[in-house]
């Protein structure tokens, strides 16, 4: 009898102590806001920086003269897993050799269908695609995903094969 | 009182818990019978998430198979990659790199980590504790930074390639683990304060869904949840992979077998993980990062198949080969459903709250249950 009291007791003398101690971790970071990590997401959105090597969407590397590196090779095409990428290719008379040569027309990215894998920046043997570190792509329409990603009037670079 | 108790008539009833239902974790559909509130029967419904992983890898090449595995348990999605990487390389007779081994072991341990991370947060929340979840975030967020400076995402990282891996550790990556490492070091004691020691959670995980360790193994169940009940099948000491033969841990086994066991284990094989990334972190050998292989991998014709220890237990990859650039058959033992099945065994005779805390410790993921 006097040990079921005493046991009553110390369970609420032990529940209350446990109660208590993982109280007093919560009430640290009450007292030390300086610990807190949160990140105040859309409010900080212009100071924001991703990794570099973060994935956020295939893009077509562009320089200052409008030109890229892409041979239209469908490296990429084929590496991808999804069929995120589809390269219309056009012909064109090489103006050194005067035979004819592949050149892209659209380069098309789905975005919707990528899974961000990777896998057709590895495969592009000139370099010509990275990933850029977007990362808001919501829309209001699915087909403001499909992206083409050559910019208009954009030609192949010189001495790129 | 006790009289008029018996004398009433008790029936059985069904109901529905799920497929979307909070503490399931995903859209997973149990069928209980119950008598009142006590578990007669639980029948698990699947399929809710099935996305025919398996099939899909028959179209693929083997280099496009690994980021499908991401999909499958997304908290160890690190380790799947790998699983699949160390059964290419095995059927085409690869010696990877030292430094492939060393880097692949240190990335596990951190997926490891920041799935019991999460696994302990949520825990917490299905037992009514909002606090531990997101405690258990904030120092999951550590190791996602690490993991998107290093291998460019958050939680799909597609690191591995077969014969290595896709691109070096960044520069930053070494310091960042040591700091992380110091930092948790100081947090998990705090976990153990608030919810190890607490009264509300030890009442309702202490002699709680009990497994035996002969149901253990006749059920197929392993990882943190099998070696809870006593059954000692950890693939890192069993069966060592990558750089696990070279560092020194314990494999933590309990005897008990309940909510609480299966608990205390996940919360020790934390602090085994980060005593195998300090062993490693400082003695990441020089050299390639990615062996070499062909562009279109073929593996010879044959059957190949290699386990790996995931956060949740065994997962196994069986590829058949017939000399094409994809894969015949891939086959995924996933761990979630084997441990799945011996969910009925454990929760027969308890009450429906405490289907949700053996849940948690079962520490379920569905679409790894599904594939």
């Amino acid at each position: 009898m006097i040990g079921s009291i005493k046991k009553y007791f110390s369970d609420i003398y032990n529940g209350v102590k446990s109660l208590f101690t993982g109280m007093k971790v919560t009430g640290h970071y009450v007292t030390h806001p300086g610990e807190i990590i949160t990140q105040q997401y859309p409010e900080n959105r212009d100071t924001l920086k991703m990794f570099e090597r973060f994935r956020g969407e295939v893009v077509l590397i562009h320089d200052e003269n409008n030109e890229h590196k892409c041979t239209g090779c469908s490296a990429c095409e084929l590496a991808c897993p999804n069929g995120t990428i589809e390269i219309i290719s056009d012909k064109a008379i090489d103006e050194e050799t005067g035979k004819p040569k592949k050149i892209i027309d659209t380069f098309v990215y789905h975005l919707q269908m990528c899974t961000f894998c990777n896998l057709c920046i590895l495969a592009c043997p000139t370099d010509a695609i990275k990933m850029a570190q977007t990362y808001e792509h919501s829309v209001f329409d699915r087909s403001e995903l499909t992206k083409v990603l050559n910019k208009p009037g954009s030609k192949i670079m010189q001495g790129i094969k | 009182m006790e009289e008029v108790a018996q004398n009433i008539e008790t029936q059985e009833y069904f109901i529905n818990m799920g497929p979307q239902h909070p503490s399931t974790h995903g859209v997973l559909r149990l069928m209980l019978t119950l008598d009142g509130e006590i578990i007669k029967k639980v029948q698990p419904h699947l399929g809710y998430i099935h996305r025919s992983i398996e099939k899909m890898c028959e179209k693929d090449s083997y280099q496009q198979v690994v980021h499908l595995t991401d999909r499958m348990d997304y908290l160890g999605c690190h380790i799947n990659n790998e699983a699949v990487c160390l059964t290419v390389e095995k059927g085409l007779e690869l010696e990877v790199p030292d430094r492939v081994k060393v880097i692949r072991t240190i990335i596990s341990e951190l997926t490891r980590l920041s799935s019991h991370q999460l696994w302990w947060g949520v825990m917490g929340m299905d037992l009514g504790a909002i606090t531990t979840f997101l405690y258990g975030f904030r120092d999951r967020e550590m190791i996602t930074d690490i993991f998107e400076e290093t291998c460019g995402a958050r939680l799909t990282m597609n690191y591995n390639v077969p014969g290595g891996l896709m691109f070096d550790i960044h520069p930053n990556f070494q310091n960042r683990t040591k700091q992380f490492l110091e930092h948790f070091k100081k947090k998990l004691p705090e976990y153990d304060k608030l919810l190890t020691g607490n009264v509300i959670f030890t009442e309702r995980t202490k002699g709680i869904g009990y497994l035996s360790k002969e149901d253990a193994i006749s059920y197929g169940v392993t990882g943190p949840s099998a070696r809870a009940s006593g059954f000692s099948c950890d693939v890192r000491k069993k069966n060592p992979y990558s750089a696990y033969d070279r560092v020194d841990f314990k494999e933590i086994l309990f005897t008990e077998g309940d909510c609480f066991a299966r608990y205390q284990a996940r919360i020790a094989e934390m602090w085994e993980s980060m005593k195998i990334i300090e062993q490693l972190i400082d003695n990441i050998p020089e050299g390639e990062y990615k062996a070499k292989t062909k562009a279109v991998i073929k593996l010879p014709p044959g059957e190949y198949y290699q386990r790996v220890e995931t956060p949740r237990g065994e997962l196994g990859v069986y590829i058949i080969s017939d000399n094409k650039k994809n894969p015949y058959r891939v086959k995924f033992r996933s761990p979630g459903f084997s441990n799945l099945s011996a969910l009925d065994k454990m929760a027969r005779g308890f009450k429906i709250a405490d289907l949700v805390a053996i849940m948690s410790t079962l520490d379920l993921v569905i679409p790894d249950i599904d594939r």
